[in-house]
């Protein structure tokens, strides 16, 4: 319930939301958390295992009972933390792990069972029988055991990565964090102050102190104005730095619509990296329960998020609060709440030296040994130095002390170190390279110590990086010492939990113990201790003192699990945004696309490229009546096609030919000027790289194409080569893919075409010619190759022309009783010849294998050439290319047996790269891959496709089956 | 005889402006690259000196009038907004006009949409008019350079629109956040 004149919401603004159906209201600047408090609510959750009612434990993103699901239309997002989420209005929702209503849970019958469900159960009982465990035990387990539920659907919503840089880097804006942004700011450094909270301002938005003898939160806003105004800082609220990396690296998850309706532009969350030169880690710290016999009820908290719902949210917890404690610090609550009106029915304090002076009762020595309520607290039972006691009490604000939240020193390797006096574990220096813990992150609890290193690690920081901070009057505030004596549990007849969010007690670690899992990480994976998304914020210091207890060792050298990123989770959308859909990598587009739409080409991707499939004419019902007529277009008339996405690569320089010779297996320094040549180039283990043409436009320079898909392969090896082997040789290159849009003219009409469009009518251009040429005044150049068999021509214009000249082209064309033809009769048309593709040099196949040893030049060295003189690379026990004929349609992929053989991997002959049917043949050809092949044809062999169901006869042939001599081509 | 009409890769595409950025894409004309051999700058300096320009250091620019020598790469810059000089046999040239598609962002915001494209920190005080760089934008390979008030992106001209879209995104995302 609100409790009136507390808080920093704002009492003016209504927000409505529902939770599991009911309509509440709450107000802006409550959390989900402190509405359902302020509501009434104590039961927001089922615990992981045993299924037990949960209320909400803590004000912050360590909570581990209410998590919760959000509801969005067709979405939904488990393990919300409601002490994070903000209420808005419209929000929605519900409580997650039970069957049945949260009330009223089946799986509840899971505590019944308690006894037998401690650790290491399920290993030990469903052993058998073993194929059980996947089919069935293992999926009942998961659907009782757990956490909320993803929604089926893909998530939808926008999501943003960015990248930040800075000076400093201050993670935390409470005492420390504040304070070390002024000084820094002040000295000039460019500074970001990432919060996790929706507001600045940390503990002292929660704890109702005096600072300068004013109310903090006076303090807290004149900083943060004083920081807004400054160009040179960045606030960053909402933001919760989750990972330190390499080289000042951080990652952070910012909730950027998480507050509020969705909206179709604005990111929900946004993953940043932000680099910084130097960072102060001003974290806080965190709170530790105290395990004692049923210390899970609700209503029972920690005595800080107590104090944070009264002060910040305004909201009492309970009408009778109890506290219990074994150290001074925890007392402030019970005076604030009872300065507040409430009631406060006793405190017990496990310490039986400690004062007893305050204005309620307190017990001293004190342990609670049994709690009542089946869904909220009622009562507790326990002992003290004088005697037993039992109290009527619905809220038990719980401390037992304070841990340093230090989790981001440890992502590097660092391991915290163990303060007896504090009895928690603090930073090691120097754990994180640039990175520095100050105030309650590195053990200063009180606000002065807070205030005074934050600043110390300020001006550090700032003479680091070479400025000065400006003198700086430290305000003044409360500098209580921190007392407390260990109280790690309390041992009872019944259960007592550590671990609230994996369901682990005091009783699971024992028995770990005796089970002989004494490590601490042996500890943790047979109990799941600090597994939960939690990752044992509030569990992991306790379950390891118990652990050294149980092993007869200390603390420090029982050690503590690794923590790891994320500091708190992330969703993978975020980590994954700009990743999704069509921005999971960039279209290219080519000039003559609109024109190839224009036509109704479907569109097929080609490495990044979008390329036409075929262009359909009316009456035409499947693609292949399409294909072939495009076909029969280049082999009696002419065709036009775009081939502008074959890799340009501009090579020049007095050691260019000769570098040609050593990437390439033939010869190029001796191609003579205005010629092209088809190369072949290897990897460096000997196997095929890539395939081309390579044109000489002058004495030191040359254009080399390369495949589609592996123009980026190349370039990236041509510039390896040159550095790595001819480092001093004189030459550059660049890619010019870009800027030449360039289509294939090919048919025995193919000259006549382009007269129609040359400037200059075409003379003497012998088949492998290469010239400039002028379209409409427009300097163009002219490549006499053909990748179909025909006549062919392919012609460059500048890009801008791209798309004016296709269109011209295809018009013309179709005058002449051709057209355009697209990828699937490109495709016919090179294995009609017999021509490869990275179907067949998939990166396993060799020169020999593919036929072309002898292009390998035994006048020369080239990269690759000893490689492929590798013993078992150059014989008949290699799979060769060879060509299939069949009467019947047969897919690629498909594998080859000698008849009479069994169908078997071992006694496979080879397998089919590449298939189509061949209108100019009128049967079924493809090219393979067949053990010594070469020496097979004429051979039949069985074809077997298991895919497909396909099982016949083929015809091993030469590949070559339109045209072997060549004539057409070189008409 | 064709007349043949030049078309840009965003022909068509007008400015996008919100929350006081602007995005839109500029037609740069002529652009040539200039890799100099080895040893041979300094000739390269000579003949570009009617121009107003010499071969910029790594990651700056020089610019002279309306030209523009932008560095790209070890022994590579573009020129632009000029006619190429007969360098001779100092220097591999290529036409290089068509190939890029350059879309020009300017305004308040210009680092804070670039923050959720490319890992360089783009503010002013860190990437100054003069400076250059090649990098990523998005998934994309790029050429960054900083003018007065503005920042200059060159992508393929085969990506134009996936550089469009992705800047576009960014400044859109931005700029919901602003009305949030």
């Amino acid at each position: 319930m609100r409790i009136a004149g507390k808080g920093l919401i704002d009492r003016d603004t209504q927000v409505s939301f529902r939770f599991n159906g009911t309509s509440y209201v709450g107000h802006r600047g409550d959390t989900l958390a402190s509405a359902l408090l302020a509501n009434g609510l104590r039961v927001v959750g089922r615990s992981f295992k045993y299924h037990r009612p949960r209320g909400v434990l803590t004000a912050g993103s360590e909570e581990p009972n209410a998590l919760v699901e959000i509801m969005e239309e067709g979405q939904q997002t488990p393990n919300t933390r409601a002490t994070v989420q903000e209420i808005f209005d419209g929000l929605e929702a519900r409580s997650q792990n039970h069957l049945g209503s949260l009330r009223w849970d089946l799986w509840s019958l899971n505590d019944l069972a308690a006894p037998f469900l401690s650790a290491g159960f399920y290993y030990k009982t469903f052993m058998w029988p073993r194929a059980f465990w996947e089919k069935l035990y293992e999926p009942a387990i998961r659907r009782a055991a757990g956490l909320g539920n993803l929604s089926p659907n893909a998530d939808t919503a926008p999501y943003e990565k960015a990248w930040a840089s800075c000076d400093l880097l201050v993670i935390g804006s409470g005492p420390t964090g504040l304070m070390a942004a002024l000084t820094s700011a002040r000295a000039g450094a460019d500074v970001i102050l990432a919060e996790e909270d929706f507001r600045m301002g940390g503990a002292l938005l929660s704890a109702d102190q005096v600072i300068d003898g004013q109310p903090a939160l006076v303090w807290v806003e004149a900083a943060l104005a004083e920081l807004d105004s400054l160009p040179n800082v960045r606030l960053m609220t909402r933001t919760t730095v989750t990972g330190a990396y390499d080289s000042g690296v951080f990652g952070a998850l910012e909730r950027v619509g998480l507050h509020r309706a969705p909206d179709a532009h604005l990111p929900r969350e946004c993953f940043w990296r932000i680099t910084a030169r130097r960072a102060i880690l001003a974290s806080g710290a965190m709170e530790r329960p105290i395990a004692f016999p049923l210390n899970d009820r609700p209503g029972i908290m920690m005595a800080s998020a107590v104090q944070s719902y009264l002060n910040r949210f305004g909201v009492a917890t309970g009408r009778r609060v109890t506290l219990y404690a074994n150290n001074d610090a925890a007392r402030v609550t019970a005076r604030q709440l009872m300065a507040a009106g409430v009631r406060v029915a006793a405190i017990l304090d496990s310490r039986p030296d400690a004062s007893a002076v305050e204005d309620c009762p307190v017990y001293l020595g004190a342990e609670v040994l049994e709690t009542h309520g089946r869904h909220g607290l009622r009562a507790i039972q326990g002992r003290h130095t004088g005697g037993e006691f039992r109290l009527d009490t619905d809220c038990l604000a719980m401390s037992g002390g304070w841990n340093p939240t230090l989790h981001l020193t440890c992502h590097m390797n660092g391991r915290p170190k163990w303060s007896a006096d504090l009895a928690a574990f603090v930073p090691s220096d120097g754990a994180v390279p640039g990175l520095v813990a100050a105030g309650a992150a590195n053990g200063s609890f009180s606000t002065h110590g807070a205030l005074s290193t934050g600043h110390a690690a300020a001006v550090q920081a700032m003479a680091d990086l070479g400025l000065t901070a400006p003198d700086l009057a430290l305000p003044t505030a409360e500098d209580a010492p921190y007392r407390l004596t260990p109280l790690w549990s309390v041992k009872g007849k019944h259960r007592a939990w550590l671990d609230f969010a994996n369901d682990v007690t005091t009783k699971d670690i024992t028995q770990a113990a005796q089970e002989g899992y004494t490590s601490v990480e042996h500890m943790k994976r047979y109990t799941t201790q600090g597994m939960a998304p939690d990752q044992g914020k509030n569990s992991n210091v306790a379950a390891l003192a118990l652990l050294a207890d149980a092993t007869g060792r200390g603390i420090p050298e029982t050690g503590t699990t690794t923590f790891r990123p994320p500091f708190t989770p992330i969703s993978i959308a975020a980590l994954g945004a700009g990743g999704r859909g069509k921005t999971f990598a960039p279209q290219r587009f080519m000039t003559s696309d609109q024109a190839s739409r224009d036509r109704g080409a479907p569109m097929i991707e080609a490495g990044l490229w979008y390329r036409p499939s075929y262009f359909p004419k009316h009456g035409e019902t499947h693609w292949r009546d399409s294909c072939n007529r495009e076909v029969s277009y280049v082999r009696n008339a002419v065709g036009v096609a775009d081939v502008s996405t074959l890799g340009k690569i501009d090579i020049q320089g007095r050691d260019a030919a000769r570098f040609l010779d050593l990437v390439y297996t033939n010869t190029f320094s001796t191609l003579p000027l205005n010629r092209v040549r088809y190369g072949l180039m290897l990897r460096e283990d000997g196997l095929v790289l890539d395939d081309g043409t390579t044109a000489r436009l002058g004495e030191n320079h040359y254009l080399m194409t390369t495949t589609t898909a592996a123009a980026g392969l190349v370039m990236r090896h041509l510039d390896f080569v040159h550095q790595t082997h001819a480092a001093d040789w004189d030459l550059r290159f660049i890619s010019v893919t870009e800027t030449w849009a360039q289509f294939a003219i090919a048919g025995p009409k193919a000259r006549a075409l382009l007269n129609s469009v040359l400037d200059q009518p075409l003379g003497d251009f012998p088949f492998m010619a290469v010239g400039p040429v002028t379209v409409g005044g427009v300097k163009a150049r002219l490549f006499r190759i053909s990748f179909s068999g025909e006549q062919g021509y392919e012609i460059a214009v500048p890009t801008r022309y791209g798309e004016a000249l296709f269109r011209d082209l295809v018009a013309r064309a179709e005058t002449m009783g051709g057209g355009p033809y697209g990828m699937e009769a490109l495709n016919v048309l090179r294995l009609e010849k017999g021509f490869i593709t990275h179907a067949e040099i998939h990166g396993r196949t060799g020169a020999f294998d593919i036929g072309m040893d002898k292009m390998v030049s035994a006048k020369k060295d080239c990269i690759g050439k000893r490689m492929a003189m590798r013993e078992g690379l150059n014989g008949p026990e290699r799979e060769q290319l060879v060509g299939l004929r069949c009467k019947t349609e047969f897919g690629s992929g498909a594998h080859l047996f000698t008849q009479g053989t069994r169908v078997h991997r071992e006694t496979g002959q080879g397998y089919v790269t590449s298939m189509c049917y061949s209108p100019t043949l009128g049967e079924w050809i493809g090219l393979a891959f067949v053990k010594n092949g070469r020496a097979r044809h004429g051979e039949d062999l069985r074809l077997v496709d298991h895919m497909r169901n396909t099982d016949c006869l083929v015809t091993v042939c030469n590949p070559v089956f339109f045209d072997p001599e060549g004539g057409k081509l070189r008409a | 005889m064709p007349e043949l009409i030049a078309k840009t890769a965003l022909d068509g595409q007008g400015a996008l402006t919100l929350i006081g950025t602007t995005l839109a894409p500029v037609d740069l004309g002529i652009i040539t690259s200039i890799a100099p051999f080895a040893g041979q700058v300094k000739a390269i300096d000579t003949a570009l000196k009617p121009l107003g320009l010499s071969f910029p250091p790594p990651n700056t620019t020089a610019a002279s009038g309306a030209a523009r020598l932008v560095w790209t790469g070890p022994d590579q810059a573009l020129l632009i907004g000029a006619d190429a000089p007969d360098l001779g046999t100092a220097a591999a040239t290529t036409d290089q006009s068509g190939g890029w598609s350059a879309l020009r962002l300017s305004g308040a915001r210009v680092a804070d949409v670039m923050a959720r494209l490319c890992p360089l920190d783009f503010r002013p005080s860190a990437f100054a008019p003069g400076q250059a760089a090649r990098a990523q934008l998005g998934h994309m390979n790029a050429v960054f350079w900083a003018e007065k008030d503005a920042l200059m992106i060159l992508t393929f001209r085969s990506m134009a629109q996936t550089a469009w879209d992705e800047c576009a995104h960014a400044l859109t995302a931005l700029a919901a956040r602003a009305g949030a």
